[in-house]
């Protein structure tokens, strides 16, 4: 048998469904979102009657039992049409459903993971703060056990679906004298407080707000996954997303490819088609480059992962490389389109103002990069 | 209730189109998919079988080199099986040829309640195949329907017109043409392209089906001559002088439509 990089046949057929979803449904919408800073439950309730929430969950919860690459296209072709919906998506699978489906007992997966399935609800996860992030040990959300019940105390920061109108839980970690720990709270728990939302570079039409437990009270069943293995769970639960967000940068840098081509072969100077200048030929290469490098990491983690087999470094390598990639292409993007780029009525502008938080959510590029030179033994 | 759907697998118009010179027939020798205008037949078919609360919907198709991908998008939408005729006699047959084979397809299926055809093809646009179809089932047929309901056993459709619409009132079984836009096309799902995978298609010859297939030599039809469509006059650009709109008015009362 010799190697394949060939997509299943079926993949690229949804790959298409879903890119003719994304530039029917979404693309007219897309701009005029961003701008008012809206998010778009309608394109939440219209990714949901498309399956794109339950794509990668059993039958048996109400799911599409799909694998993680199909949940990888999806990602890139909405990402490829808007970054913030893309997020949204990327995150309410794989912070809000998941951690539920991994680690939930058989009644919390009854109780949350249908409609998270379904989209009829988005969950968030709650593991940043505003002393700590990928260093988790400087955690200081704590739950204390109370008779049957936890009381949560602590502040959680940049929380994506946090505080859209349909969400349904948001699951943090917290220490508890076991270890670290994580406890689903659901939406309108008193004492669970989401702040207003934050005013974002970009990603706009996306819901991210800090979170403050002040005496936030759930039952013990609220628990989930084992006390203290809240810190193993969720950097597994990292690992998922990672090659979920390195899609999502693979979406953004196709785009840019795609338009900076389109568009240095119409626009002209000094009598020609400025894709006619190797200065702007050349730059297109290298960014073709980057997109194929990119395709290429991101669909191979996800094959690991399909694969059940170890991704920690392959989600990070996928995550470090595509995201850089991302922001060097809204770059190149940017500078091909000249003075259109920078106006607000060219995607490039909007796609320019996204990528940045591409390095930084899901671990930064410093993290990764860690992650990647321990794997080296070093 | 039971709905046969005819669905055309054409080449696909994202990609640039090529004429075979020695025929002016579009070539259909690569990969093909579902002709859009089609997607709206499968559609209404799934959702008349959803309000009648059973049965299912089947597809026909006649296409080259027996290509399918056209046709599991149909069952990816939720169609439950096929029936797909393909052969090498049957290149270059012409629309009653086409219609004697998607005939001998419908009976192959043992008939249904209701078979649906779109108006015409976005690749070829004779629009004669439903019609032809249905003098050869002996089925009455409704061209053009916008909207289609069945009530106690008869068909209620609303027919496009160029004033308006006829409502037709219409025993089943029959044949009808349905027009692009009437419904929505969902959307294959995940589950569904993988789904599609497995559904049974049976691939008939023009002799299983009892059609001589005439080919070429025998089309009573042939393409004389193919020839660039006149390009689209520039219209006339008026400055705002800020009495533009008397020429707005001039102009509207010249077509006679104020």
């Amino acid at each position: 048998m010799t190697i394949n990089y060939d997509l299943p046949e079926e993949h690229e057929v949804f790959r298409k469904v879903v890119a003719e979803f994304a530039r029917a449904e979404l693309s007219p919408h897309v701009a005029d979102w961003d701008e008012r800073h809206h998010f778009p439950l309608e394109a939440v309730a219209a990714m949901a009657d498309l399956g794109l929430f339950g794509l990668i969950f059993p039958e048996e919860w109400g799911g599409g039992g799909g694998d993680f690459l199909s949940l990888c296209l999806a990602i890139e072709e909405i990402g490829k049409v808007d970054q913030s919906v893309g997020i949204t998506l990327s995150a309410g699978v794989g912070l809000g459903a998941n951690p539920i489906y991994r680690f939930g007992t058989r009644a919390q997966q009854e109780r949350w993971l249908p409609d998270l399935v379904s989209g009829a609800a988005l969950g968030a996860f709650g593991l940043t703060e505003p002393g700590a992030g990928s260093d988790a040990g400087s955690s200081t959300t704590r739950a204390e056990p109370d008779g049957e019940d936890w009381v949560l105390n602590g502040a959680k920061a940049f929380i994506t679906n946090s505080g859209t109108a349909i969400t349904s839980i948001v699951t943090v970690t917290a220490r508890t004298d076991a270890g670290i720990s994580n406890f689903v709270i659901p939406a309108g728990t008193p004492g669970m407080i989401i702040e207003p939302a934050y005013r974002k570079l970009g990603w706009h039409a996306s819901d991210t707000h800090g979170v403050i437990l002040d005496d936030c009270r759930v039952p013990g069943d609220h628990l989930l996954g084992e006390p203290g293995k809240g810190f193993h769970n969720f950097l597994s639960i990292l690992d998922d997303g990672r090659i979920a967000i390195s899609a999502l940068a693979l979406g953004c840098a196709r785009a840019c490819l795609e338009m900076s081509l389109e568009y240095a072969q119409q626009r002209e100077t000094f009598g020609k088609p400025i894709g006619s200048h190797q200065a702007i030929a050349f730059a297109l290469a290298d960014l073709a480059v980057a997109v194929e490098n990119s395709a290429n990491l991101t669909y191979k983690a996800a094959w690991l992962k399909d694969q059940g087999r170890d991704i920690g470094q392959a989600a990070a390598m996928a995550k470090l490389y595509t995201t850089e990639a991302a922001v060097t292409a809204t770059r190149v993007a940017t500078q091909i389109f000249g003075g259109a780029g920078f106006i607000e009525d060219s995607p490039v502008a909007r796609f320019y103002r996204d990528a940045k938080i591409l390095e930084i959510g899901e671990g930064t590029s410093e993290i990764q990069r860690m992650v990647i030179s321990r794997g080296l033994g070093l | 209730m039971n709905v046969i759907v005819c669905v055309k697998q054409i080449p696909d118009p994202a990609s640039p189109g090529e004429l075979d010179p020695s025929t002016n027939q579009l070539k259909r020798d690569g990969k093909l998919i579902l002709d859009e205008s089609d997607s709206y037949g499968v559609e209404m078919a799934l959702q008349l079988v959803d309000a009648a609360g059973g049965g299912e919907v089947s597809i026909i198709s006649m296409a080259p080199n027996g290509e399918m991908s056209g046709m599991r998008t149909a069952l990816a939408m939720g169609a439950v099986k096929g029936v797909l005729v393909s052969d090498p006699a049957l290149a270059g047959s012409d629309a009653l040829t086409t219609a004697k084979v998607l005939a001998g397809a419908v009976q192959t299926l043992g008939g249904a309640d209701l078979v649906i055809a779109g108006t015409e093809s976005s690749d070829g646009y004779t629009g004669t195949v439903p019609e032809q179809m249905a003098e050869l089932l002996g089925l009455p047929s409704v061209t053009f329907a916008k909207s289609v309901k069945v009530d106690g056993g008869a068909l209620k459709v609303s027919r496009q017109t160029e004033e308006g619409f006829d409502e037709v009132t219409c025993p089943l079984p029959a044949l009808i043409s349905v027009t692009a836009g009437v419904v929505e096309p969902r959307y294959p799902s995940f589950k569904g392209i993988m789904a599609a995978k497995s559904k049974p298609v049976d691939t008939k010859t023009a002799a299983d089906l009892g059609v001589t297939a005439a080919g070429w030599a025998g089309a009573q039809q042939a393409i004389v001559e193919v020839a660039q469509a006149a390009a689209r006059q520039a219209g006339e650009v008026i400055e705002d002088d800020g009495e533009t709109f008397n020429k707005i008015v001039e102009f509207l009362d010249g077509l006679k439509v104020i």
